[in-house]
């Protein structure tokens, strides 16, 4: 601290200087990834990805997308693996990532196909020209549907959906349990979502032989680990693979770290169709094939004394992976893991993780990273318990925080909490909350009858991860035949050039969280100069920057290491400028400050002289440097992180450098008749140290609140429980707007750390840790029961205040088109069910004939343009299906089994086309109602495709569209019919009726 | 997200656009503000071979309050919304359009895009066939009107044919003491209505119901009017109010999707139904 505060007179830093970053956002001349055209000849990709959850590539013809003009190059997944290999993750296992599925499709959206062309329009005509011969299989997206016995495997070869179980103990976890006056438990599930940036991936890959070298171009944003593993996926030496980040980003909070597959995939594209090539992801690839954060469920355990002191938790942890363990997965699930005591004393713990893979896209870096999980678990069994015991919410938390006088405080699993204090913030909490009117508050409403609700969460908020907690994934056995790993470096650049302008690099790849400006202040006050003199450059190019492992933008890394690196570096700057400066006046280097841009004489303040004056000497005359200070005017400075050490032989780490604290206080009010919830009151105190650049730390909370909100009420990644992906657009993925956003209070405790140089911690994940368990805990305690799941939609609120089964997300509570099927009978597949009857003219026996009769088929299916007997039982078919102008054509297979002429039959079919596919079953019974037949059915299908992602809403009512349509051509045919040929009385005859 | 090539034509006349349609028949694909369409486009879900964009064909954007009430296809709905005798003219109509999307898109929607669409959530829809509204259509064969209530048949289907283009929306003035309301849930503001409700409620001088029209969209596959005969020569309080809805919500055959159930939507309309039609008699009353 005392380094940053020295020079109070130009004293940047902590100050709501304004973003350097919003002109050029702001006014559209932000350049980013898709603005770029770094070299000549770029063509422009488009990835085909499987419709299916699930299903085997038997075959795949791209010689009619070749053949289109504009297209310069289709390559398949068996074509990419020659190039690219597989990506290796720390969890040893046969579960392998390709960057594009070969044999086997894994989930809907997977990477199968590229095609190049001239342009982007072209290049999707062409995707739809390649005939790809699925064997679709039974898919899983569910957790408790993957585990079950009997599941469909994601990979034979593993023989299992689990990738990995490992049980882990600290302290005394079974002694406390039994010691303990009081248990509570808490089966949780905890939804899937993904972060949403602004921009989605973009990728320019450029491929040169001779020798072998990549060029890529990309919105990634780190971690530069993964650097090592691309090079070694593309086989080729680090220094060969060259990484270029674009001057800006639009926003990532993690996501665009997964962007290194597609930097995989793009990058052996261009080494296979010989150019350099562009591709820019689209929202609906980006919501179905990117990165989303894991959904999990499992159980969590609290033991307490009657006081009120937790005395140990246990966790199982349940984890979707999705289709692969792409690194750094499973770090997920390991990054809160030493810190499992979250801001408690608890010294007991037993923590049991199972990591799943399901028909899901891959998961992977997401604001909080494992955080709004964990403390779900952590944060609802806190307020279980408090409601158990009788214990006030704030009052539980307080009896077992960490005391302000036990800094540094060593927790159970081996996160060192630096410093703090969290009982004042929860007084701030409370203060801010106006706790005691809250509470009196909710008994009034409560006695008006209405539904509402107070809940708290709060916990530590880790920053600067040690690259080495990912190795708590393996065994300490398996760890020890490996390398150490350890440590959170980070490396800043600063020159001053002969004209005396400044310039910064990071490697801290920001996505739009005003890097430069934090770090202009930082720099400017070292230095003692104005930001305005100060330029920083954001973009990285690891052939020119000096980047490690650990660079990038992620876990809060910026404050807690980032900004100590930048002022280690000006520091290094500013001694040299002083040294010279001293010379100069013929005083020690201790009577000179910098400050105005000038260097002067402490003493004698007229003795001065400008910054860039001194700097130009160290470039033109080297000759005349002080002894012992050497020529130029270029620092770098490494930061490393001594703290953090590698995992030991009992699974401890430090799993980060620095932790802040997040204490945030939820009031709800629920509307029993529409389920609508109403924020009444939301207050967030947290403490992040120093405060940098305050109005940046607000925004920060702000955007941290909202996807804490957006988990909370709205967003999730559903799929149906066969892995069809249905929430494809922001139609359907519903992310908080404006209008959304309650107004939260935002409260500020600053205790700076010890642990680094400006005493900042991070603080980019804050409230979307906390947010959704302080809303469920508000929700809870407004419904008055405790077995409540995320997001909090309007349909579950209503639900759950209505003591109404809970509908399971990628499931219907009732059922398309309104036909709620109520007829017993065998249960039928598929999430799309439904019945009806009609009244036929015709006898059962004719109107038997007629649906097994491919001519007459062809003639009353709307829109079929083929129809044929492919056996005794099985038809083929082509037909275009749709409403208005949403047609699309599709090839069907209809079998038909258990049949009992002239009353009952089954109909299984399986239907493909561009739009989508489905697959299901349907019985149908006729019966004879007065001349004629009443015919009932009653389907059951899973449908998928992008008729599935982004017209799920409309499917049921589409569906009865169709059938009404079917029946009614069935009839009038029947009249027409009969009447041309007398076949029906042929056919009658023939019965001997 | 590109969508197919197609041949892009954009009349300046009402004529050239039905001689497009009539050329291009079911192939061709009207873009009025493209707030629905433009996104199938680009996901192709529509593939079409003309797109006759109607933005610019003089005067469909025009509105006639004196008289008949007619209101162009190609009339915005923020430029409706800010028409204030407009608004005062169809009540329904300025209830309903600040649910419709978000600011922004109602900069670009239009009243016919969103009638033509016929999304069974939508609320213009709703509020024409509420109100009692019709449309006009034209094509190369004539000219015809057809009532909002028979317009609908599906979702997104209507009676239009593919050589027709919808010219304008048909408003019956508002009636002299009748009380209007209309509410939607929907999930964000500005989202697709899970359920909407609109009611134009004219009161007989003894506080009786002497006519009602009471619009549901959302829940079944196209905007529906309920049947409220027998409610009628009641007296308009919040148990007829309660009696009408809970008839309605019994009546109806919900939706279901992944984002509400057809139970929810059924309480839906019990609730909201309620509460639209109370406000509904209480405007009527106080006028």
């Amino acid at each position: 601290m005392a380094a940053v505060t020295a020079g109070a007179a130009t004293g940047w830093v902590g100050k709501s200087v304004p973003r350097r970053e919003d002109g050029a956002l702001l006014t559209g001349r932000a350049r980013f990834i898709d603005d770029l055209e770094p070299v000549a000849g770029l063509r422009h990709a488009a990835i085909l990805r499987s419709p299916h959850p699930h299903a085997r590539i038997r075959s795949i013809d791209t010689s009619a997308a070749e053949k289109l003009p504009g297209v310069y190059g289709v390559v398949t997944g068996a074509q990419i693996a020659q190039v690219a290999g597989i990506i290796p993750s720390v969890v040893r296992s046969k579960m392998r990532f390709q960057v594009c599925a070969t044999t086997k499709a894994r989930y809907h959206g997977e990477p199968v196909a590229v095609v190049v062309a001239v342009d982007r329009y072209v290049a999707e005509d062409a995707l739809e020209l390649i005939e790809v011969d699925y064997e679709p299989l039974p898919g899983v997206a569910h957790l408790d549907d993957a585990i079950a016995p009997g599941a469909p495997l994601l990979f034979e070869e593993a023989g299992t959906n689990i990738a990995q179980e490992r049980d882990f103990k600290y302290g005394d976890p079974d002694g406390a349990f039994a010691r303990a006056d009081r248990t509570f438990r808490f089966d949780y599930r905890f939804p899937r979502s993904i972060a949403t940036p602004m921009e989605t991936y973009g990728v320019i890959a450029q491929f040169e032989p001779h020798p072998d070298r990549y060029t890529i171009w990309s919105n990634f944003q780190g971690p530069f680990v993964l650097q090592p593993l691309m090079a070694g996926a593309l086989n080729v030496p680090g220094n060969r693979l060259r990484i270029v980040t674009p001057p800006n980003s639009g926003g990532s909070f993690g996501i665009k770290q997964a962007v290194y597959a597609y930097m995989v995939l793009m990058a052996a594209v261009s080494r296979l169709v010989g150019a350099p090539v562009k591709w820019t992801e689209d929202r609906l690839e980006h919501l179905m094939a990117s990165s989303s954060a894991t959904d999990r469920t499992g159980e969590v355990e609290a033991a307490f004394s009657k006081e009120g002191e937790l005395l140990a938790v246990r966790y199982k942890n349940v984890v979707n992976l999705g289709a692969y363990i792409r690194a750094p997965e499973p770090a997920s699930v390991y990054r809160m893991h030493s810190t499992s005591s979250g801001a408690y004393r608890v010294r007991n713990l037993a923590i049991e993780n199972t990591l799943v893979v399901t028909n899901r896209m891959p998961a992977g870096l997401n604001r909080g990273y494992g955080g709004p999980q964990f403390y779900f678990a952590l944060e609802r069994i806190m307020e279980i318990a408090a409601r158990g015991l009788g214990i006030d919410i704030a009052e539980i938390r307080r009896r077992n925080i960490v005391r302000k006088d036990e800094f540094p405080y060593d927790s159970p699993a081996g996160s060192q909490l630096d410093s703090g204090d969290y009982e004042k913030c929860i007084d701030e909490m409370l203060r801010l909350a106006e706790y005691p009117a809250l509470l009196e508050r909710r008994d009034a409403a409560r006695k008006a009858g209405k539904l509402f609700g107070i809940g708290i969460a709060l916990g530590v908020e880790p920053s600067g991860s040690n690259m080495a907690y990912v190795g708590l994934a393996q065994t300490a056995e398996q760890r020890g035949k490996a390398e150490p790993k350890s440590g959170a470096n980070a490396s800043v650049t600063i020159s001053i050039d002969p004209s005396g302008s400044i310039t910064v690099q990071l490697d801290s790849t920001p996505n739009g969280q005003g890097h430069a400006t934090v770090a202009a202040q930082i720099v400017a006050q070292t230095l003692g100069v104005s930001p305005d003199d100060i330029d920083v450059l954001t973009e990285a190019d690891t052939r020119t920057i000096a980047w490690s492992i650990a660079s990038g933008n992620y876990s809060n890394r910026f404050a807690s290491a980032v900004t100590s690196a930048i002022l280690g570096c000006a520091q290094k700057l500013a001694l040299k400028l002083k040294y010279i400066a001293a010379q100069d006046f013929k005083v020690e280097v201790e009577a000179i400050e910098l400050g105005g841009g000038a260097a002067r004489v402490i003493a004698d303040p007229q003795r001065a002289i400008g910054v860039g004056k001194l700097a130009a000497r160290a470039h033109w005359n080297p000759a005349g440097m002080p002894d012992g200070v050497s020529a130029g005017m270029t620092e770098t400075f490494v930061l490393d992180a001594p703290t953090l050490t590698s995992p030991g032989g009992d699974d401890r780490v430090a799993s980060a450098m620095t932790y802040g604290f997040v204490a945030d206080l939820a009031a709800v009010e629920i509307d029993k008749a529409t389920g609508k919830i109403e924020i009444v009151k939301y207050v967030s105190v947290h403490d992040v140290g120093t405060m940098l650049n305050p109005m940046i730390v607000e925004g920060q909370i702000t955007g941290g609140f909202a996807h804490g909100l957006g988990a909370a009420l709205y967003e999730e990644l559903v799929h149906d429980r066969a892995g069809n992906f249905v929430s494809g657009s922001f139609a359907e993925y519903l992310c908080p707007t404006a209008p959304e956003m309650p107004h939260i209070e935002i409260g500020h405790v600053s205790t700076p750390t010890p642990v680094n140089a400006t005493g900042a911690k991070g603080m980019g994940d804050g409230s979307s840790m906390l947010a959704p368990a302080a809303l469920a805990n508000a929700a809870a305690d407004a419904l008055g029961r405790e077995d409540i799941e995320l997001p909090l939609s309007l349909n579950r609120l209503w639900e759950l205040a209505n003591a109404k089964p809970v509908t399971r997300s990628g499931t219907y509570g009732g059922t398309y088109g309104g036909t709620k099927p109520k007829s017993s009978g065998p249960e039928l597949g598929g999430s799309l069910q439904g019945e009806g009857s009609t009244i036929l003219s015709a006898p059962p026996a004719e109107v038997w004939r007629r649906l097994l009769d491919p001519e007459v088929l062809a003639a009353v299916i709307p829109g079929c343009s083929k129809m044929q007997r492919t056996g005794p039982n099985a038809f083929e078919a082509e037909v275009s299906v749709g409403v208005a102008g949403i047609r699309g054509v599709y090839a069907a297979r209809i079998r038909v089994a258990d049949q009992h002429p002239p009353s009952s039959m089954r109909m299984d079919f399986r239907a493909n086309g561009r739009l989508g596919n489905g697959h299901g079953s349907a019985l149908v019974d006729l019966v004879p109602e007065g001349t004629g037949t009443k015919l009932s059915y009653r389907y059951g299908a899973d449908v998928g495709g992008t008729v599935a992602a982004v017209g799920a809403r409309m499917l049921g009512s589409v569906t009865g569209v169709l059938i009404a349509q079917f029946f009614k051509a069935f009839e009038a045919y029947g009249s027409e019919g009969a009447a041309k040929a007398g076949l029906w009385k042929k056919f009658s005859g023939w019965l001997g009726k | 997200m590109k969508p197919v090539a197609f041949e892009y034509c954009r009349p300046d006349t009402i004529a050239e656009a039905v001689e497009l349609l009539a050329e291009f028949g079911p192939d061709a694909t009207l873009l009025a503000g493209g707030m629905s369409l433009g996104a199938m486009l680009n996901m192709r879900l529509v593939r079409p071979t003309a797109l006759i964009d109607i933005k610019r064909v003089g005067g469909l954007d025009r509105f006639t309050v004196n008289g008949e009430i007619r209101t162009g296809a190609t009339l915005r709905q923020a430029a409706a919304l800010s028409n204030e005798a407009l608004m005062r003219a169809v009540p329904l109509l300025a209830l309903a359009l600040p649910n419709v999307g978000h600011f922004q898109t109602r900069n670009r929607g239009t009243l016919g895009g969103s009638v033509s669409h016929a999304d069974p959530s939508s609320e213009i829809p709703l509020a024409l066939v509420t109100a009692g509204g019709s449309l006009e259509l034209q094509s190369k064969r004539g000219t015809r009107r057809v009532p909002a209530r028979e317009f609908f048949l599906d979702i997104l289907t209507t009676v239009r044919e593919p050589d027709e283009l919808v010219t304008a929306l048909v408003w019956p003035k508002a009636r002299a003491g009748a009380g209007y309301a209309f509410a939607e849930i929907a999930q964000r503001h500005g989202d697709f209505a899970i359920v909407a409700c609109a009611a134009e409620a004219v009161l007989k001088a003894d506080g009786s119901l002497a006519s009602l029209a009471f619009g549901l969209g959302g829940v079944e596959s196209r905007p529906l009017v309920t049947e409220t005969a027998a409610f009628l020569g009641k007296r308009a309080d919040a148990d007829l109010a309660a009696g009408i809805a809970d008839a309605a919500a019994a009546a109806v055959t919900p939706m279901s999707d992944f984002k509400a159930t057809a139970d929810y939507r059924r309480a839906l309309v019990e609730t909201l139904g309620r509460q639209v039609l109370a406000e509904a008699f209480g405007q009527a009353k106080v006028r």
